[in-house]
């Protein structure tokens, strides 16, 4: 990384049988993409609170990724349907902060899309790059 | 939850993993920075942290630093958790206070040309993890009973040989088929390669097996409806379809002494209505009422509902047996399993999709199982290869290898069907056994003989005279008065084009998962590949079982495989599933949600968030809070996500240990 440029912060909460696994294919098949990314893993989507996520822009996350398995891919049926219904709702609690809701991404990788995971990374350090750091930031300082 | 609370100790181990990790990342690094981390007593490195001194390692400083948790930073837990849950338990901590920081699978090998970036978030996600490490708990494993009863859906040779196998180890097994006979793919094959066996002479014995054998209950022409409940417990519900005959038990059992079908087929033969048998690809006829061929297991006739006019004349042929009852509706029956295998097969491509090749425009382009009914014994038309067009013997034919594999025009399928190569060969074989003078042209792209006494068969069907012509065909045309074909290639050896005249071409399509197949996949929680495969839970080192503990795969569900190679699976997936029911019990990993009762209102909205209706709400002290049933609990902790309260405790995936992983990771840097 070239000194004294930005690195956002971006967090991604990841269930464990679609997109961690997506995740770690990426890694056997060696598919290169942006370190920028710190990954939490969950059991299934369906556990993340819309809480933590308000916690993780509250503490200065640039941007957070929630990705799960496809839809009617669930290992719990439909935990992943009750996430986006959840983070569509938050996507327009966050426009209302002030935060711009391209920061809050969901995403469905199944545990056979290496490249795909690897296309998101891309994707999101993109977006969130030229979003700039998060307006909390800009406050704090 | 209310256990006595210690200041955290936390031991942290980086892996260097040879090179894997190490070659990216400044292990040396990472390890001091983890020694400044809040909590962190030791923090060791070492070449393998699975091995035997790397263990010993995470086991000696638990008992040297009197730990209260540990952190390896290597691999992915879903590859080694096991291993280091196993340490951590030996070095005398329960083995739910082991987490793990991934730094090779999702870093080094996805960042190795940024070592420095790699390092910064190796940094990260040990901060992370000890920060969970930190608040983890002492956890116990629910053990449950294991029905010992097993089910196999699909009775192809796959399922077949495995519910054999189970039934031979002395389980109760439900083989389930949703044809009205077993036998799948296999029994429709002439001969099978490199043997040349009689693919129904060495079928068969298998299929009169399982029909009679006393630890299989066959459910012939039977659907899965509905699947409930986990390894060691699957309530399995099956939809036992209409078929309009009962055999001879299901007679009995309804007290018609002496009744019930025993396959004599006067019904067919007094029935009017006459269709295509799909067995036969449309090639011969069947009635409304039929069997598909003389080997069905059981030899019970079914009726096609949708062909049937209902006219009775088969219920009076049927006569004193009462076999047949025209008013037969579905019906249900739900049974306990401890262990599943799904073996449910493949489809063939639709080849048609491939226009440049005129299938169902020209009437003597024919698929490899077409060709397997024209030239089998058994088939429609005696064993004799006809020409579709005239019924003529046809002298020169072209066999198409990867129709439709190997493609990756987004019209066909990117991967190798496999087992065509050698199936085109047999065919090449049994055409210039069965017809004098016949010449069979193979046009391929590379010959793929991949098995024993694979190459050598090659070799001796080049050597009996087949013509090889390397390079795929672009066309076939038809000549419209001779109903001949022109086969258009380009021979990349000769490096030339060809125009070759023949008689018949033969397409070796590709295969595909079984139609339908996503909704059965999707009740037993059975991911898929790109292609539409089930998933194995490895593909080297677990391949036949799943993600969704208790459910085994066999056969080409999982992928393309030939005969052996299905059979071989099929008896490991039985091994398998045979373990934990002759274990008897199995444990449940205890990520259990819980009621903090102090903080639950009772308003009861996370039972509707729960997908295995594991929520209720119970009276205690006069007042309503939310009760969960832990044996119905799979731990997926989407109430935790939703409830208003933050009533609900998700073991292991606690919200103050998640809330602590984003403050650690957003608040707890360099600065």
């Amino acid at each position: 990384m070239a000194e004294g440029e930005w690195q956002p912060k971006i967090i991604a909460i990841i269930c464990n049988w679609c997109s961690y696994a997506g995740a770690d294919l990426a890694g056997s098949a060696r598919t290169q993409y942006p370190p920028d990314i710190r990954a939490i893993r969950v059991m299934c989507t369906g556990r993340v609170d819309p809480l933590f996520i308000m916690k993780a822009f509250a503490d200065g996350a640039d941007g957070v990724l929630v990705s799960g398995c496809h839809f009617g891919d669930c290992h719990y049926i439909a935990g992943n349907f009750k996430c986006a219904k959840r983070m569509f709702l938050l996507k327009s609690v966050l426009k209302d902060l002030g935060i711009d809701d391209k920061r809050l991404r969901m995403t469905f990788v199944s545990a056979s899309e290496g490249a795909k995971w690897a296309m998101v990374m891309e994707d999101v350090v993109k977006t969130v790059k030229e979003l700039g750091p998060s307006p909390i930031n800009q406050l704090k300082q | 939850m209310a256990e006595e609370k210690k200041q955290p100790r936390i031991g942290v181990f980086v892996c260097h993993c040879g090179t894997n990790i190490a070659g990216t990342i400044d292990v040396e690094a990472v390890k001091e920075y983890a020694a400044t981390l809040p909590n962190v007593i030791v923090a060791d490195d070492y070449q393998y942290m699975c091995s035997t001194p790397g263990q010993a390692k995470i086991i000696d400083a638990i008992k040297d630093h009197d730990l209260t948790g540990i952190v390896v930073a290597a691999c992915t837990p879903r590859l080694h958790e096991p291993t280091f849950r196993t340490a951590t338990k030996e070095g005398g901590l329960n083995p739910f206070r082991f987490e793990m920081a991934n730094i090779r699978d999702q870093n080094s090998w996805v960042h190795m040309h940024d070592p420095e970036g790699a390092t910064a978030k190796a940094k990260d996600a040990i901060r992370i993890a000890a920060a969970k490490a930190s608040l983890l708990e002492d956890l116990y494993p629910k053990s449950v009973p294991v029905e010992h009863a097993a089910m196999v859906v699909g009775a192809g040779v796959g399922g077949i040989q495995a519910a054999l196998d189970l039934a031979n180890a002395g389980i109760k097994t439900y083989l389930v088929e949703k044809n009205p006979t077993v036998g799948g793919r296999m029994s429709q094959l002439d001969k099978t390669f490199p043997t040349l066996d009689c693919s129904q002479c060495i079928l068969t014995p298998k299929m009169v097996d399982v029909g009679r054998h006393p630890n299989i209950e066959l459910h012939t022409y039977t659907e899965v409806e509905e699947v409930d409940g986990y390894i060691g417990n699957f309530d399995i519900t099956l939809r036992k379809k209409a078929r309009g005959v009962m055999s001879q038990d299901e007679a009995a059992a309804k007290g018609i002494v002496g009744g019930g079908c025993n396959g004599c087929g006067d019904c067919a033969a007094a029935c009017p209505v006459i269709k295509p048998n799909p067995f036969e690809f449309g090639m011969a006829p069947r009635k409304a009422i039929y069997i598909y061929h003389p080997q069905v297991v059981p030899l019970v006739y079914t009726i096609d509902f949708d062909a049937c006019v209902k006219c009775g004349l088969c219920v009076e042929a049927c006569g004193e047996k009462k076999a047949i009852d025209l008013e037969m509706t579905d019906t249900f029956e739900t049974v306990k399993v401890g262990t599943v295998i799904l073996s449910t097969g493949y489809d063939m491509f639709e080849i048609e999709k491939k226009r440049e090749w005129g299938y169902k425009q020209f009437d003597n382009v024919i698929t490899s199982l077409e060709f397997e009914r024209l030239i089998c014994a058994s088939g429609p038309t005696g064993g004799h290869l006809i020409r579709p067009s005239d019924g003529e013997t046809p002298m020169k034919v072209a066999f198409v290898l990867c129709a439709g594999s190997r493609d990756n025009t987004g019209v066909g399928k990117p991967y190798c069907s496999r087992f065509c190569c050698m199936y085109s060969l047999k065919h090449a074989h049994q055409l210039m056994e069965k017809i004098p003078g016949c010449q069979p042209y193979i046009f391929y792209m590379d010959i793929r003989s991949f098995g024993k006494m694979y190459e050598e068969f090659y070799y001796r069907i080049q050597n009996e005279g087949a013509k090889f012509i390397r390079g795929r065909v672009a066309n076939v045309l038809e000549d419209a008065e001779t109903k001949n074909l022109h086969v258009y290639a380009e021979d990349t050896l000769l490096g030339r084009p060809v125009d070759l005249e023949v008689d018949m071409v033969v397409l070796a399509a590709a295969i595909q998962p079984t139609e339908n197949i996503d909704p059965v996949r999707k009740m037993f929680g059975v991911s898929c590949s790109q292609d539409g495969w089930m998933l194995e839970a490895h593909p080297k080192l677990n391949p036949c079982g799943t993600t969704t503990a208790g459910v085994f795969l066999a056969g080409v569900c999982q992928g393309p495989k030939d005969i052996p190679d299905t059979v071989a699976q099929a008896e490991g997936a039985a091994s398998a599933a045979s373990i934990p029911i002759h274990t008897g019990k199995v444990e449940l990993e205890p990520y259990f949600a819980q009621c903090l009762e102090e903080k639950c209102a009772g308003c009861g909205m996370c039972i509707s968030q729960c997908p295995y209706s594991a929520l209720s709400l119970v009276e205690k002290d006069g007042r309503q809070v939310m009760h969960v049933t832990e044996a119905k609990c799979k731990g997926c902790g989407t109430c935790g996500g939703f409830c208003p309260g933050g009533a609900i405790y998700m073991q292991h995936f606690t919200t103050p240990q998640i809330v602590a992983q984003i403050d650690a990771f957003l608040l707890g840097g360099e600065e």
